[in-house]
């Protein structure tokens, strides 16, 4: 019953275009699943022509530098940090989203998370936005 | 329904059984028997909700596609930390100890991010007469903390509704056999209890630092499904 494990090209691109990913020789391995969702992101986006590979990897070396002269530790137990901070800032840079929209979108999943009761799926509705 | 809905029309909604919930399509949304951690969700599981939300409503995204990425690499979402738990305890007889006593302890000990959960985790030793596999019959309950998210094949009816009945042609399935005189146990996870195995340290790996030694231990090995690698399996 062993699943089958596809390995897309394109992620296999990305590995190779950015450096540090942390992988395995089958491909990135992710320590929960939101860093699985944050690479996913990073991929669509790509895909969907919003940045390249070289752009990426500038933009989250400079995520990374940003982050160790604020005293991360740089392990690579906090890379997905820096990627879903490159994912924010990128987002916002090509006019995709803003940051406002993202801290409302944040504030929202909160509200939402915050008055569903344990046990229920967290939905998102139009009261989370205040609105 | 206060539910969201996107122009592609797909209706999705979160579920926050586990603290990492991911985004199902309603339509997938079958089983029903909440095992409850909280729905509490990280700031990292927030700002990547917060991304998806928006760039889903604003076409960049197709949740679909999403998704397929996302199911590839949910079983590549390692059990890191189940490994390293286990390579201690094959060196430390105290460790070994501790985690059979209270695994929840003995692993929030040397894996900060578990420790906030609330789930009781149990260790069960395998030894040459009793040999462990751990199930959800109901549904898929699994140590996510320790062992990343479940397989596919763990959530799988087959696997659910056989590995009780006929443990060892399950085991058979996954390449496992074992001596006639060894003793299956299977252990049915529960809301608030979660199993993880302790494989058998393999021969041969005397003198192996616990890096190394953790490189032996495989996900199937902590589910039971499998046994750690072989020495010659590793560099």
């Amino acid at each position: 019953m062993p699943e089958p494990l596809i390995e897309p090209k394109s992620a296999r691109r990305a590995a190779e275009s950015v450096p540090g990913i942390p992988r395995d020789a089958a491909g990135p391995v992710f320590r929960a699943p939101w860093e699985a969702h944050a690479f996913a992101l990073a991929l669509t986006l790509h895909e969907k022509g919003l940045f390249a590979w070289p752009e990426w990897s500038a933009m989250l070396g400079e995520e990374i530098k940003k982050a160790q002269a604020a005293g991360d530790p740089d392990t690579g137990e906090t890379y997905y940090l820096h990627w879903l901070a490159t994912l924010e800032r990128m987002v916002a840079e090509k006019g995709a989203t803003s940051t406002q929209a993202l801290t409302e979108h944040f504030q929202a999943w909160e509200r939402a998370m915050h008055r569903t009761p344990h046990g229920k799926p967290i939905e998102l509705k139009d009261e989370d936005f205040g609105r | 329904m206060g539910l969201r809905e996107n122009q592609f029309g797909t209706v999705f909604r979160l579920r926050a059984t586990h603290p990492l919930g991911y985004i199902r399509r309603m339509a997938e949304h079958h089983h029903e028997h909440d095992h409850e951690e909280g729905s509490t969700l990280t700031d990292m599981d927030l700002r990547v909700r917060a991304l998806e939300t928006i760039l889903v409503d604003k076409g960049y995204i197709e949740p679909a596609a999403l998704d397929r990425i996302v199911e590839l690499y949910e079983t590549k979402i390692g059990p890191h930390i189940g490994a390293q738990v286990i390579a201690k305890a094959w060196c430390d007889a105290a460790f070994k100890q501790a985690l059979l006593d209270d695994a929840s302890k003995a692993v929030a000990t040397i894996a900060q991010q578990v420790g906030s959960v609330g789930e009781h985790l149990i260790a069960v030793e395998n030894t040459p007469q009793l040999h462990n596999m751990i199930v959800c019959t109901l549904c898929s309950c699994y140590p996510t903390d320790v062992l990343g998210l479940p397989p596919t094949w763990y959530k799988s009816f087959a696997y659910r509704s056989r590995v009780v009945k006929e443990p060892r042609a399950v085991l058979a399935d996954f390449g496992v056999a074992l001596p006639a005189e060894t003793e299956i146990r299977v252990w049915d996870s529960t809301a608030e209890t979660r199993y993880v195995v302790v494989p058998m340290r393999p021969a041969g790996t005397e003198g192996w630092s616990e890096e190394r030694l953790a490189k032996l231990v495989t996900r199937d090995s902590m589910v039971g499904t499998g046994l750690a690698k072989n020495s010659s399996e590793v560099a």
